[in-house]
């Protein structure tokens, strides 16, 4: 069992260094291949061990090697195979290895081929750290090493400005919320004197109250960062410039979801502070609503997807921050499947439509694009939460915590977020794949995607489709090691109303969706209609004004200041004095080195002058020694010691 | 009035500084060389005063030292002045600038 931990461990890693093998290179097929074939080894290699986790209840643990010792401080680097962490493992692997196949088709014409698989294999192998990691340094490790990854990946492309500005906003923010993580880890070393999880949380129970509030607030920073949560969330829908399989695996699949895993691990510490708990919820629920309204009006494909991703983030966290790590971790699952479906299917549209992003300028793409028009509206059906596909089942379990746990407001909020959801899921597809053929305007000629992008995102569908049917067997493996909470609605009336309701408020949805938007009256929008003139519009178009204000009051002010510091403390203190040492020394060696002008008379003037100064040194201290009593008291006088 | 240890160190000190003053002065390596023995000269005459002063008989037995080293230096040292002589055909002290930093 250790040896395939390690497997499932390295594969994405040696896969990695593969390809890196080819960075500079032309394409070559092989370096796209290796790492995807490594990666399904690891994928196998997972699923051994999960079904031994699941068959025999237990969890795998290796010590691979002590990372430090000193006096006290010990942090061995160690791995921790346990339901929770099998269950992460499983879906980084599956996601990954599709998106490999799959980014073998759409990365085809692209000449840097190799260097995207190096750095997207050397993802999943930072991920699955993350996710192994059986103390917080470890975590860390992965947590940075994905951020590092992200960051390569989102600025890709780095010849358009747009994606280095993506990239390095993605990286910054993340920056920010990690310093917090950092605190927070410090702090959990500080008072329970362990990183490993078991022992970190063992001594928490008999810590103080305010403590436990503080590292739980800290360590959720860090998790607000990576997930995107507000005010943190405006990396998420910029960091769309990368490659579309970019986007499907890191910032739909894995990557995001970090941040709950992070409060799914730390579950016993957040079960001893359910204020910080309700709080987390509360951003959750706020920032479901406020990413799905921000996706009602977008015209970008993959921002709205990724809106999407944000809002459903948001709802993980109400489970988690109620308590319910196992129902949050059930919709990471869940949500990673259909979610990694929507955005590949987003690519090949992409692919199909020469990178135009804006769904208005589609249309009627189901005839040209059978397969990926059948996958987008079962993932967007899944998305929505209809039965019986994996969202009812994850999405409306979390509506029931928020309901059973009774928080009406959080579960009102999330109730109406799931209409919105419904409503903007097949406003995408009602544009893209219904209507007039808009983009024949634009003289574009869609094709299909290679046959062998479409098998491959196929296991998707088929998780998307069934994972919902998984959810017992889940519940019971998950709970060895999270709360086992079961949430049930009391009255059997009340929870029938409840789903039929919510079912129906969902289909209303798409319905109004459909008929807004799949007719072939819908125009390609040239700023003059009457809805894009409103505010709610302008408000929700631009994203709040939130990027706006962030380049205003942060960016803005933040260079007006380094500018000031570089031309008034760099350029006049630090950089002068730098250059006055050396101009004094350049300046002494100009003036002296006439003393050397090989005339032997002037040496010997020079050398009578050491002469002089060294006898009358002599004579000085002479004179000093002779009358030392006399100084002493002389300086005393002066009142030096 | 009697001739005491003060007058002898103040004849070494006036000597040794006509030798300083020579040794900068002067252009002409022969008279460097002078220069040189005024300024050795000057210390044995130191050596010899202070000796007697004492009674300790080791500052006389060092100018003995001093004038025999001297007497080699000067010896080595003309040896190189006539080379210099025959090469150049001058003992210039400001032609010899070929060690020039």
């Amino acid at each position: 069992m250790e040896l395939l931990l390690y497997v499932a461990l390295f594969s994405p890693l040696v896969g990695s260094l593969f390809a890196s093998l080819f960075g500079a290179s032309k394409k070559n097929i092989i370096a796209g291949i290796v790492p995807s074939l490594l990666l399904f080894t690891s994928l196998v290699a997972s699923s051994i061990l999960l079904a031994f986790v699941l068959s025999t209840g237990q969890h795998v643990k290796v010590e691979m090697m002590t990372w430090m010792a000193t006096g006290d401080l010990y942090i061995p680097f160690g791995f921790l195979v346990d339901q929770v962490s099998v269950t992460m493992m499983m879906v980084v692997t599956i996601v990954s290895t599709i998106v490999h196949v799959y980014s073998i088709g759409y990365m085809d014409h692209d000449k840097s081929f190799n260097r995207f698989f190096a750095w997207l294999s050397a993802f999943v192998f930072s991920m699955m750290v993350l996710v192994m990691s059986d103390n917080f340094a470890g975590l860390f490790i992965g947590w940075e090493g994905v951020g590092l990854c992200s960051w390569a990946l989102i600025g890709f492309w780095y010849h358009k400005e747009s994606a280095t500005w993506a990239a390095n906003e993605a990286f910054i923010m993340n920056r920010i919320a990690d310093l917090g993580m950092l605190i927070g880890i410090f702090l959990v070393y500080w008072n329970t004197g362990a990183l490993q999880y078991a022992e970190a949380f063992a001594a928490m129970p008999g810590l103080e109250h305010a403590t436990l509030v503080w590292m739980g607030i800290f360590l959720f920073i860090g998790a607000m960062g990576k997930s995107a949560q507000f005010p943190l969330h405006t990396w998420l829908a910029d960091a769309m410039e990368g490659p579309t399989p970019v986007s499907a695996l890191i910032h739909a699949a894995t990557m995001v979801t970090a941040g709950v895993y992070l409060v799914v691990r730390a579950n016993p510490l957040y079960d001893l502070i359910p204020s910080v708990g309700i709080f987390i919820a509360s951003l959750g629920a706020f920032v479901a609503l406020f990413a799905a309204s921000m996706a009602l009006v977008n015209r970008d494909m993959k921002r709205i997807i990724a809106y999407s991703t944000l809002s459903q983030l948001g709802y993980m966290f109400v489970a988690a921050g109620l308590g319910a790590y196992w129902v949050a971790l059930f919709h990471l699952m869940a949500h990673a499947f259909f979610k990694a479906l929507l955005f590949l299917g987003a690519g090949n549209v992409m692919h199909a439509m020469h990178d135009e992003l804006d769904p208005f300028k589609m249309g009627g793409l189901k005839k040209v694009m059978k397969g990926t028009f059948i996958m987008m509206t079962l993932a967007s059906v899944a998305l929505a939460g209809i039965f019986p596909f994996a969202g009812f089942f994850s999405k409306d379990l979390i509506l029931e915590v928020g309901f059973v746990e009774h928080h009406y407001i959080i579960y009102s909020v999330l109730l109406f977020t799931a209409g919105l959801t419904a409503f903007y899921s097949f406003r995408l597809v009602a544009l893209i794949f219904h209507g007039e053929e808009r983009y024949k305007i634009f003289g574009v000629h869609p094709h299909e995607a290679y046959k062998f992008m479409l098998i491959a995102m196929s296991p998707l569908l088929l998780l998307a489709v069934t994972a919902g049917a998984l959810k017992m067997t889940y519940f019971e493996m998950v709970t060895a090691v999270l709360p086992a909470t079961e949430y049930h609605v009391h009255s059997a009336a009340t929870y029938w109303i409840m789903t039929i309701g919510t079912q129906l408020f969902v289909i209303a949805a798409i319905a109004f969706a459909y008929k807004k938007y799949a007719n072939s009256s819908v125009k390609v929008p040239d700023g003059t209609s009457a809805i894009e003139n409103r505010l709610c519009y302008k408000v929700l178009w631009n994203q709040y004004y939130i990027p706006y204000f962030y380049e205003e009051y942060f960016v803005k002010p933040y260079r007006e200041l380094s500018s000031v510091f570089w031309r008034y403390v760099d350029m006049k203190v630090v950089d002068a004095t730098v250059d006055g040492i050396a101009n004094i020394l350049y300046t002494t060696g100009e003036k002296t080195r006439v003393m050397q002008n090989g005339n032997l008379s002037t040496m010997l003037r020079w050398m009578v002058v050491g002469l002089v100064v060294l006898l009358s040194l002599a004579v000085v201290f002479g004179l000093a020694v002779r009358h030392s009593d006399e100084i002493s008291l002389f300086l005393s006088g002066l009142g030096v010691k | 009035m009697e001739i005491g240890l003060n007058h002898y160190l103040v004849l070494s000190t006036i000597l040794f500084a006509i030798g300083l003053v020579g040794v900068m002065r002067r252009k002409n390596l022969l008279m460097l060389f002078f220069a040189t023995e005024i300024l050795l000269n000057a210390v044995n005459i130191a050596f010899a005063a202070i000796s007697h002063y004492y009674g300790d008989l080791t500052g006389q037995m060092f100018a003995f030292f001093v004038i025999a080293i001297a007497a080699s230096e000067v010896a080595v040292g003309l040896g190189l002045l006539i080379v210099w002589h025959k090469r150049h055909n001058n003992i210039d002290l400001d032609q010899m600038s070929t060690m020039r930093g």
